[in-house]
């Protein structure tokens, strides 16, 4: 157990920050805590910004992570709409945006990423959004509704479940997307297929391998978006869901080793042994693929959060995992385990026109992940083959009516 | 308001007053119980906040969909009164629940 004078430091009070304070607490960790965070309230899920949150099935009180008194309760100082400027690794000081600053035994960083922006004319018009925070999201649910017109710009998972979210709010949508098909850098060309002709029955528009130039205005307030071809989309509205970026400046300006992220091990130490850092900032290996790399996913916050409170509790490490995300939209369920690395070989399980239907990347006979719509056993089976690397027989899992668990046994 | 009983899996008992209208999950993760994860918060994705109802329970819980029992299906250690603690809302009637957690949510 570690000395209960150890004082640890959480820069972000995200998914990732807010649990680790939270297991440290349940691991029996007896030091001081201090966990800094930029929004103004505790931490709490993403996740349902972009889904039930935003057709109003939930509210703050249930995105939070813990309520506001857990953390005094629990001598968790925490330090609301406050940022960290600087680290000193020398004195192990942190520098605060209110001018204070705080000094640390064991210092987390768990700062997440932030929205890519769009650098053309017109991203500051009112009325062209981003969705990443609670704030972000209240802005979009006052804004969208019936009789309302959104553009949705980037056709991958987060836009798509705004398109749906939209729609469930009665606003008309389109969604603008620079490749040629939807979820082009996540996902293989079976799933682009079915999701686009799925929002298609719901009346959302696509306008694909098109490129947005500007964003064009009305007193001040968005009113249309450019395209390259010459073309203006009107609309009330405008969502940039075009990836996120690693707030990792702290840590190189600090000198620690980044790649696309802070790099870590898998106790999740950066090359300070005073400092850590998880979720989404981290650049991180993944034992399974023989790689290091950085994932934006609560299940990746959630598991680092884990190493990270076993490491400072002196508790063993948590066992292997498989990656994992989910995604809503309407009334599918696409869950997805692993990441298709080296992937020779795409087999979809099902018939994508029932709507239940999974596709497994293959390298050999291995399975590197498995996306899988409305079809929990070939997620939940696909996740547990990802990571006990059992080779499969390729003729019983194209078959459905041999059962996943057969085709694992 | 429901006092609802948790039972980690070495024994530790854990009584909380959970609000009408969260589930039995949320309960667990709002009070720092330990041993029901949920880490896909609630969205039935993810199997990690399973649990064994006290049989007296079973009727009161009521029945589980067909996209819980088919997550159930894969879980570890799944017993006939298991459930995903994120499928049980709370109400008045559910006053006095006992639940039981699984030595590992994985």
């Amino acid at each position: 157990m570690s000395d209960p004078a150890t004082h640890v430091v959480i820069l972000g009070a995200g998914h990732a920050g807010g649990t680790a304070a939270a297991l440290l607490r349940q691991y029996g960790f007896e030091g001081p805590i201090t966990m800094v965070g930029e929004e103004p309230i505790p931490p709490y899920q993403r996740p349902p910004l972009s889904k039930a949150w935003l057709k109003g099935e939930a509210d703050a009180d249930s995105l939070a992570l813990k309520p506001l008194e857990f953390y005094p309760e629990h001598n968790i100082d925490f330090r609301a709409s406050t940022r960290a400027t600087a680290i000193n690794r020398g004195a192990k000081t942190v520098a605060l945006s209110d001018g204070s600053e705080v000094s640390y035994d064991v210092l987390i960083i768990a700062t997440g990423a932030r929205a890519i922006a769009l650098p053309i004319a017109g991203s500051d018009l009112e009325g062209v959004m981003f969705l990443r925070t609670a704030a972000d999201a209240e802005l979009l649910k006052a804004t969208v509704g019936p009789g309302k017109r959104l553009a949705v710009v980037g056709g991958g998972y987060i836009g798509l479940e705004v398109a749906a979210s939209g729609r469930a709010l009665g606003a008309d949508v389109v969604v603008l997307e620079r490749e040629t098909r939807l979820l082009a850098r996540v996902a293989c060309e079976t799933l682009s297929t079915f999701f686009k002709a799925y929002h298609e029955d719901h009346e959302v528009t696509f306008e694909l391998g098109c490129s947005v130039t500007a964003f064009e205005g009305k007193d001040g307030h968005v009113s249309g978006v450019v395209l390259a071809d010459g073309r203006s989309v009107a609309c009330d509205a405008v969502v940039v869901g075009v990836g996120a970026t690693p707030n990792d400046e702290l840590a190189r300006e600090a000198g620690l080793d980044t790649a696309r992220g802070i790099v870590v091990d898998l106790e999740t130490r950066t090359s300070d042994p005073a400092i850590f850092a998880i979720g989404d900032v981290a650049h991180r290996p993944m034992p399974i693929y023989d790689r290091m790399f950085r994932m934006e996913s609560v299940p990746n916050a959630l598991e680092q959060a884990k190493q990270v409170a076993a490491a400072i509790t002196g508790r063993p490490a948590p066992a292997g995992e498989a990656p994992w995300q989910w995604s809503d939209q309407y009334d599918l369920k696409l869950q997805i385990a692993g990441y298709a690395f080296d992937v020779d070989e795409i087999l979809v399980r099902g018939d994508p026109a029932t709507s239940k239907f999974a596709v497994f990347h293959l390298k050999g006979d291995l399975v590197q992940s498995v996306e899988a719509i409305n079809s929990p056993p070939e997620f939940m089976m696909g996740k547990q083959l990802i990571l006990g690397r059992k080779p499969i027989s390729k003729q019983k899992l194209a078959d459905p009516s041999v059962s996943m668990k057969e085709v694992a046994a | 308001m429901a006092k609802i009983t948790y039972i980690e899996h070495d024994g530790t008992e854990h009584v909380i007053d959970v609000k009408t209208g969260l589930t039995v999950m949320e309960g667990a993760v709002k009070n720092n119980v330990p041993g029901i994860d949920a880490d896909c918060g609630g969205a039935c994705a993810c199997a990690t906040c399973h649990v064994y109802v006290d049989e007296a329970w079973r009727d009161k819980t009521g029945a589980s969909s067909a996209m819980e029992e088919s997550m159930l299906d894969f879980a570890e250690n799944v017993e006939p009164n298991s459930r995903l603690s994120c499928q049980i809302k709370v109400s008045d009637a559910l006053d006095g629940l006992v639940v039981r957690m699984p030595e590992s949510q994985h």
